[in-house]
Protein backbone atom coordinates (compact mmCIF):
# COMPACT_ATOMS: atom_id res chain seq x y z
CA UNK A 1 0.00 0.00 0.00
CA UNK A 2 3.17 2.13 0.37
CA UNK A 3 4.38 1.91 -2.83
CA UNK A 4 1.02 2.71 -3.99
CA UNK A 5 0.80 6.12 -2.73
CA UNK A 6 4.43 6.81 -3.52
CA UNK A 7 3.45 6.46 -7.52
CA UNK A 8 0.34 8.28 -6.59
CA UNK A 9 2.60 11.07 -4.96
CA UNK A 10 5.05 10.78 -7.58
CA UNK A 11 2.35 11.52 -10.07
CA UNK A 12 0.61 14.09 -8.58
CA UNK A 13 4.14 15.91 -8.38
CA UNK A 14 4.81 15.08 -12.27
CA UNK A 15 1.49 16.23 -13.38
CA UNK A 16 1.72 19.67 -11.30
CA UNK A 17 5.79 19.82 -13.01
CA UNK A 18 4.62 18.96 -16.42
CA UNK A 19 1.45 21.43 -16.20
CA UNK A 20 3.23 24.82 -15.11
CA UNK A 21 6.13 24.82 -17.23
CA UNK A 22 8.59 24.06 -14.56
CA UNK A 23 10.21 20.83 -17.13
CA UNK A 24 10.64 23.47 -20.11
CA UNK A 25 14.25 24.12 -19.89
CA UNK A 26 13.86 27.35 -22.12
CA UNK A 27 10.82 28.61 -19.81
CA UNK A 28 12.82 27.96 -17.47
CA UNK A 29 16.19 29.91 -18.20
CA UNK A 30 14.11 33.10 -19.56
CA UNK A 31 12.72 32.53 -16.09
CA UNK A 32 16.26 33.63 -14.88
CA UNK A 33 17.26 35.96 -17.54
CA UNK A 34 15.81 39.50 -15.78
CA UNK A 35 17.92 41.44 -18.43
CA UNK A 36 16.66 39.96 -21.36
CA UNK A 37 13.52 37.31 -21.99
CA UNK A 38 12.42 37.83 -18.77
CA UNK A 39 9.19 35.44 -18.00
CA UNK A 40 8.56 35.51 -14.01
CA UNK A 41 5.27 33.13 -14.26
CA UNK A 42 7.93 30.22 -12.45
CA UNK A 43 7.79 32.13 -9.51
CA UNK A 44 3.86 31.46 -8.82
CA UNK A 45 4.69 27.90 -9.54
CA UNK A 46 7.28 27.49 -6.94
CA UNK A 47 5.27 30.28 -4.55
CA UNK A 48 1.95 28.26 -5.18
CA UNK A 49 4.01 24.80 -3.95
CA UNK A 50 4.87 26.73 -1.11
CA UNK A 51 2.05 27.63 0.18
CA UNK A 52 0.27 24.16 -0.30
CA UNK A 53 3.20 22.52 1.55
CA UNK A 54 3.25 25.06 3.85
CA UNK A 55 -0.51 24.57 4.84
CA UNK A 56 -0.17 20.72 4.41
CA UNK A 57 2.74 20.15 6.36
CA UNK A 58 0.50 21.85 9.47
CA UNK A 59 -2.23 19.27 8.72
CA UNK A 60 0.08 16.37 8.41
CA UNK A 61 2.09 17.12 11.38
CA UNK A 62 -1.20 17.44 13.66
CA UNK A 63 -0.78 13.47 13.52
CA UNK A 64 1.81 11.96 16.19
CA UNK A 65 2.98 9.24 13.36
CA UNK A 66 2.65 8.82 9.73
CA UNK A 67 0.51 6.24 7.70
CA UNK A 68 3.51 4.16 6.81
CA UNK A 69 7.29 4.60 7.89
CA UNK A 70 7.17 4.55 11.88
CA UNK A 71 8.15 8.15 12.36
CA UNK A 72 8.47 11.66 10.87
CA UNK A 73 11.93 12.20 8.91
CA UNK A 74 11.99 15.72 8.96
CA UNK A 75 15.83 17.38 8.76
CA UNK A 76 17.18 18.92 12.05
CA UNK A 77 20.51 20.50 11.10
CA UNK A 78 20.30 24.33 11.15
CA UNK A 79 24.39 24.91 10.53
CA UNK A 80 25.12 27.62 7.84
CA UNK A 81 28.06 26.31 6.39
CA UNK A 82 30.03 26.49 3.64
CA UNK A 83 29.04 23.38 2.50
CA UNK A 84 25.42 24.44 2.15
CA UNK A 85 26.39 27.78 0.42
CA UNK A 86 28.49 26.53 -1.64
CA UNK A 87 26.58 23.29 -3.01
CA UNK A 88 23.46 25.87 -3.25
CA UNK A 89 25.62 28.14 -5.41
CA UNK A 90 27.28 25.36 -7.85
CA UNK A 91 23.96 23.80 -8.34
CA UNK A 92 22.05 27.39 -9.43
CA UNK A 93 24.88 27.39 -11.68
CA UNK A 94 24.14 23.76 -13.07
CA UNK A 95 20.64 24.71 -13.27
CA UNK A 96 21.31 27.72 -15.20
CA UNK A 97 23.36 26.03 -17.45
CA UNK A 98 21.40 22.75 -18.35
CA UNK A 99 17.55 24.57 -17.54
CA UNK A 100 16.89 21.60 -15.88
CA UNK A 101 16.92 20.81 -11.91
CA UNK A 102 16.01 17.25 -10.76
CA UNK A 103 12.48 17.45 -9.88
CA UNK A 104 11.70 18.67 -13.49
CA UNK A 105 14.26 16.60 -14.81
CA UNK A 106 12.43 12.89 -13.83
CA UNK A 107 8.95 13.91 -14.87
CA UNK A 108 10.45 15.18 -18.37
CA UNK A 109 11.74 12.01 -18.89
CA UNK A 110 8.28 10.70 -19.52
CA UNK A 111 8.06 12.75 -22.54
CA UNK A 112 11.01 10.44 -24.26
CA UNK A 113 13.38 13.30 -25.04
CA UNK A 114 16.79 12.13 -25.13
CA UNK A 115 18.36 15.30 -23.69
CA UNK A 116 16.53 14.58 -20.64
CA UNK A 117 18.06 10.79 -20.10
CA UNK A 118 21.57 12.72 -20.89
CA UNK A 119 21.12 15.37 -18.30
CA UNK A 120 19.81 13.01 -15.44
CA UNK A 121 22.47 10.72 -15.76
CA UNK A 122 24.74 13.45 -15.57
CA UNK A 123 23.38 14.44 -12.35
CA UNK A 124 23.48 10.74 -10.73
CA UNK A 125 27.80 11.28 -12.22
CA UNK A 126 27.64 14.15 -10.02
CA UNK A 127 26.17 12.40 -7.21
CA UNK A 128 28.92 9.98 -7.42
CA UNK A 129 31.12 12.79 -7.74
CA UNK A 130 29.92 14.15 -4.45
CA UNK A 131 30.89 10.95 -2.88
CA UNK A 132 34.29 10.49 -3.59
CA UNK A 133 35.62 14.11 -3.06
CA UNK A 134 33.55 14.82 0.22
CA UNK A 135 32.53 12.99 3.25
CA UNK A 136 28.45 12.09 3.78
CA UNK A 137 26.20 15.20 3.85
CA UNK A 138 24.79 15.25 7.18
CA UNK B 1 13.37 15.22 1.11
CA UNK B 2 13.29 16.54 -2.82
CA UNK B 3 13.96 15.32 -5.95
CA UNK B 4 17.59 15.82 -4.98
CA UNK B 5 17.12 13.33 -2.08
CA UNK B 6 15.17 10.43 -3.86
CA UNK B 7 16.81 10.32 -6.29
CA UNK B 8 20.02 10.34 -4.78
CA UNK B 9 18.45 7.40 -2.64
CA UNK B 10 17.89 5.67 -5.39
CA UNK B 11 20.96 5.20 -7.00
CA UNK B 12 22.92 4.69 -3.82
CA UNK B 13 19.93 2.94 -1.47
CA UNK B 14 20.66 2.22 2.24
CA UNK B 15 17.93 -0.75 2.39
CA UNK B 16 15.16 -2.60 0.07
CA UNK B 17 12.53 -0.85 1.80
CA UNK B 18 14.37 2.52 0.75
CA UNK B 19 15.03 1.58 -3.18
CA UNK B 20 11.22 -0.06 -2.86
CA UNK B 21 9.28 3.46 -2.48
CA UNK B 22 11.59 5.56 -3.82
CA UNK B 23 11.36 3.74 -7.33
CA UNK B 24 7.61 3.68 -6.90
CA UNK B 25 8.06 7.43 -6.54
CA UNK B 26 10.14 8.24 -9.50
CA UNK B 27 7.92 5.85 -11.13
CA UNK B 28 4.49 7.84 -10.80
CA UNK B 29 6.53 10.99 -11.61
CA UNK B 30 7.78 9.56 -15.14
CA UNK B 31 4.35 8.61 -16.07
CA UNK B 32 3.20 11.97 -15.76
CA UNK B 33 3.45 12.85 -18.67
CA UNK B 34 1.87 10.21 -20.02
CA UNK B 35 -1.29 10.48 -17.92
CA UNK B 36 -0.66 14.26 -19.48
CA UNK B 37 -1.04 13.01 -22.98
CA UNK B 38 -4.05 10.92 -22.73
CA UNK B 39 -6.17 13.24 -21.09
CA UNK B 40 -5.45 16.09 -23.59
CA UNK B 41 -3.72 14.58 -26.61
CA UNK B 42 -0.48 16.76 -26.48
CA UNK B 43 2.69 16.11 -24.49
CA UNK B 44 4.15 18.66 -21.89
CA UNK B 45 6.10 21.35 -24.38
CA UNK B 46 10.10 20.23 -23.15
CA UNK B 47 12.53 22.54 -25.38
CA UNK B 48 15.94 21.92 -24.70
CA UNK B 49 17.75 25.47 -26.57
CA UNK B 50 21.22 23.99 -24.83
CA UNK B 51 23.92 22.37 -26.69
CA UNK B 52 24.56 17.94 -25.45
CA UNK B 53 27.46 18.91 -23.87
CA UNK B 54 26.32 22.13 -22.00
CA UNK B 55 23.79 19.40 -20.72
CA UNK B 56 25.98 17.53 -19.13
CA UNK B 57 28.55 19.79 -17.98
CA UNK B 58 24.99 21.83 -16.17
CA UNK B 59 23.64 18.29 -14.63
CA UNK B 60 26.76 17.21 -13.60
CA UNK B 61 27.38 20.60 -11.56
CA UNK B 62 23.52 20.15 -10.42
CA UNK B 63 24.22 16.57 -9.23
CA UNK B 64 27.56 17.98 -7.29
CA UNK B 65 25.87 20.78 -5.72
CA UNK B 66 22.64 19.67 -4.85
CA UNK B 67 24.33 16.66 -3.44
CA UNK B 68 26.64 19.27 -1.38
CA UNK B 69 24.32 21.80 -0.26
CA UNK B 70 21.82 19.19 0.84
CA UNK B 71 18.77 20.13 -1.35
CA UNK B 72 17.69 21.79 -4.85
CA UNK B 73 14.26 23.33 -5.86
CA UNK B 74 12.12 20.91 -4.15
CA UNK B 75 13.99 20.21 -1.45
CA UNK B 76 15.15 23.42 -0.21
CA UNK B 77 12.81 25.52 -2.60
CA UNK B 78 9.31 23.62 -1.43
CA UNK B 79 10.07 21.39 1.17
CA UNK B 80 12.42 23.54 3.05
CA UNK B 81 11.05 26.64 2.74
CA UNK B 82 7.74 25.87 4.21
CA UNK B 83 9.17 24.23 7.23
CA UNK B 84 10.56 27.73 7.21
CA UNK B 85 14.06 26.13 7.53
CA UNK B 86 17.27 28.65 8.31
CA UNK B 87 19.43 26.18 5.71
CA UNK B 88 16.54 26.86 3.25
CA UNK B 89 16.53 30.47 3.71
CA UNK B 90 20.09 30.56 2.77
CA UNK B 91 20.24 28.04 0.10
CA UNK B 92 17.24 29.16 -1.86
CA UNK B 93 18.46 32.72 -2.57
CA UNK B 94 21.77 31.26 -3.49
CA UNK B 95 21.15 29.11 -6.08
CA UNK B 96 18.56 31.71 -7.14
CA UNK B 97 21.08 34.11 -7.44
CA UNK B 98 23.85 32.28 -9.43
CA UNK B 99 21.73 30.89 -11.79
CA UNK B 100 19.86 34.47 -12.80
CA UNK B 101 23.96 35.41 -12.64
CA UNK B 102 24.82 32.11 -15.15
CA UNK B 103 21.81 32.87 -17.66
CA UNK B 104 23.24 36.16 -18.03
CA UNK B 105 26.52 35.28 -18.42
CA UNK B 106 25.93 32.74 -20.89
CA UNK B 107 23.21 34.96 -22.60
CA UNK B 108 24.25 38.40 -22.70
CA UNK B 109 27.88 38.50 -21.74
CA UNK B 110 29.80 35.46 -23.69
CA UNK B 111 26.07 36.05 -26.37
CA UNK B 112 25.57 32.19 -25.74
Amino acid sequence: MKLVYALFTGLVFGVGIAASGMMDPAKVLNFFDLAGTWDPNLAFVMGGALVVTFVGYRLTWRRTLPLFGGRFQVPTNTVIDARLIGGSALFGVGWGIAGFCPGAAIPALGTGRWEVALFLLAVLGGFGLRRILFSPVA
Amino acid sequence: MGATGILSGLAFPENRDEFAWRSALVLGMILAPGLIWVVTGAMPEVNVPVSPIMIMVGGLIVGLGGSLGSGCTSGHGVCGLSRLSVRSLVAVPTFMVTGAITVFLIRHVFGG
